[in-house]
């Protein structure tokens, strides 16, 4: 990592802490774009990272957030705890899905992790615990470790930007190790990853398990701040909002699912008066990114960099 | 038997009925995917989408063309619609690939996949926009409406329905003749072989890709009318079918044409029956029966592994 990057990056962090010194940003809308963030990055590590696209991630975001927020309201757990066993059943749960998809490549898993995150889905809807079309409301955030009281938004968003730094940082380190540079091998050419000697499935496999684990943690995160874990966490549009955070901040670049989550987040903020506009929007944003600007808003800042040197 | 269940035999056959429905729908919708997927490589996500659009439009020529013209007392029935509609969206279909899908082939097939996804969100939103999620009611035609008794067993057909299968599996497999029996049909296969070859044989390729795509959304179009009268004419219709569509489509494996005909006409018959002896397992039987073919047969059924 270069010099002006770490800059970057600490200058980034540092704006982050200084965020509940001032008036203009929400800190409940800065929570939700890290939970968004924490979840596109956890997709990128599977899209950009190792060329699979799932098109079924909503199903760990849903099912940790749900188990979380059953956890903490109905059993009493801490909400460490409560996070914890979240993250460890979307883990679960990415186990299961991810080694039946890799099966197949392409679009075809993609539809395959559709339909199997539908059939989560369809879980939620009839399962008892899970308050059917009501969901679980009124999550308590509870006490950090007993002592920190997470009511207080302040504390609660150090607390979460505390996870998405860990979350983001165990990504980078995962993409800069070994274990990422046969992920990106396998994202180049698979075959030739084959040829090598690389058991593939298992490396995909795990970089799923990976992912979904982390998308739960964005989802538990979520639950926590909200204090409500809903249908909509689990539904196929979630999956394809965070493909198009990914896609609109730039797949396969480190930062860009946190920018593309960024401007999502708050587009749907500030499109929520007007209703259906906003899946219109998000359609035509689509389209745009496909047709016009693949490399996404990060991707296309580094290659103009890149060209200019 | 059926009484030890607590089922009837009346029962059954009106669930096979509905059943034997949903899978004409299956079948139609993957067969249209299956040729799409056939010559552009590309998974239509906004199939969906354009099966909606297609029930739309009919709505929209049977309530409301007339009173946008000024002539109230105007309005295109069903049977016009059932010719016009698939018409209409094959044009809408042309348009698009024209002016969209074009530019992806050189790229990765995931990129058409969002390219359609985006498409779907679109056209969705839009009809959410104009007339709500509530749904608005088509009624059938009306040498369709009523039911046709069948006293000896004491069993009631509604018309429409039965017309729905017949009229279904007659488009399905007069689809399937063509391709697989006619000289079109031979240049299709050839074109999902080798595109590069059949163009040095002087045949139009992307010509043919072009309509290849618009009669893959005619079809969607086409089924879109059918359904109007049997369910809700509302924007959801169709994102909530096309997921069993894609589950429908890699338990079949998309190998063949008759192979998207028979998965869907037998997923649509398995689904009808789960409803009859455990109906909470209906919504997901399609998928649970996904996992089991992806663990004995990841290509799918009549898919071939490459």
């Amino acid at each position: 990592m270069s010099s002006k990057i770490k800059l970057l990056y600490g200058i980034l962090v540092l704006i982050a802490l200084l965020l509940p010194f001032q008036d203009f940003i929400y800190l409940v809308f800065a929570m939700k774009v890290l939970c968004f963030a924490l979840f596109a990055c956890a997709f990128n590590l599977l899209l950009g990272f190792t060329g699979l696209l799932s098109f079924g991630h909503a199903a760990f975001f849903g099912t940790s957030a749900y188990i979380t927020a059953h956890l903490c309201k109905e059993v009493g757990l801490s909400p460490e705890l409560g996070i914890v066993l979240g993250v460890l059943s979307s883990g679960v749960l990415g186990f299961l899905i991810g080694s039946l998809a890799i099966r197949r490549q392409g679009i075809y898993f993609a539809m395959v992790t559709l339909a199997l995150s539908q059939m989560v889905y369809f879980l939620a809807v009839q399962l008892p615990f899970t308050g059917g079309e009501d969901g679980i409301q009124g999550v308590p955030r509870g006490m950090l470790f007993g002592l920190i009281d997470l009511k207080d938004d302040v504390s609660m968003y150090y607390f979460v930007l505390a996870i998405f730094l860990l979350g983001f940082a165990l990504i980078v380190r995962t993409v800069h190790s070994p274990f990422g540079q046969v992920l990106k091998a396998i994202r180049e050419n698979e075959p030739r990853a084959v040829s090598l000697g690389y058991d593939v499935d298992r490396f995909k496999l795990i970089s799923f398990v990976i992912s979904a684990a982390l998308a739960g943690l964005a989802g538990s995160l979520k639950t926590l701040v909200f204090q409500l874990a809903t249908l909509t966490d689990v539904h196929w549009h979630m999956s394809g909002e965070v493909v198009l955070m990914t896609l609109l901040g730039g797949m396969g670049t480190i930062l860009g699912p946190v920018v593309g989550a960024g401007i999502v987040v708050g587009l749907q903020n500030y499109l929520a008066n007007i209703g259906s506009w906003s899946t219109i929007a998000t359609g035509f944003i689509f389209v745009i990114c496909v047709l016009a600007f693949r490399r996404g808003v990060v991707g296309e800042i580094t290659h103009f960099f890149k060209n200019k040197n | 038997m059926f009484e030890l269940l607590g089922i009837t035999p009346q029962g059954l056959v009106a669930q096979l009925l509905v059943g034997l429905i949903n899978g004409s729908f299956y079948a139609i919708l993957s067969l249209g995917l299956a040729i799409i997927f056939g010559l552009l490589n590309i998974i239509n996500f906004s199939h969906g989408a354009q099966y909606t659009m297609g029930a739309f439009v009919a709505w929209i020529g049977l309530t409301q063309v007339g009173q946008w013209f000024g002539f109230p007392e105007f309005s295109i029935n069903y049977w016009f619609a059932l010719i016009l509609v698939p018409l209409v969206m094959a044009g809408f279909g042309l348009i698009l690939e024209r002016t969209m899908l074009k530019r992806l082939y050189h790229l990765d097939h995931l990129y058409g996949l969002l390219l359609t996804f985006g498409l779907a969100l679109i056209i969705e939103g839009m009809f959410r926009h104009w007339y709500g999620i509530s749904g608005e009611s088509y009624p059938a035609p009306e040498l369709l409406q009523g039911v046709i008794p069948l006293e000896s067993i004491g069993i009631i057909l509604p018309k429409y329905r039965l017309w729905v299968v017949v009229a279904s599996l007659v488009v399905c497999f007069s689809t399937w003749y063509v391709i697989e029996r006619t000289k079109l049909g031979s240049y299709l296969r050839a074109g999902t072989e080798n595109p590069k070859l059949l163009q040095a044989f002087g045949i139009n390729v992307p010509l043919m890709i072009s309509l290849a795509y618009a009669y893959g959304v005619g079809l969607a179009g086409f089924a879109g009318v059918l359904a109007a009268p049997i369910f809700q004419v509302n924007p959801l219709m169709g994102s909530n079918l096309i997921i069993v569509v894609f589950a429908v489509v890699v338990i079949g494996g998309m190998g063949s044409i008759m192979g998207s005909i028979l998965t869907g006409l037998a997923l649509g018959l398995i689904e009808g029956l789960t409803k009859v002896f455990y109906p909470e397992a209906s919504g997901v039987v399609i998928f649970v029966i996904m996992a089991i073919v992806l663990l004995i047969r990841p290509a799918g059924l009549f898919g071939r592994e490459k």
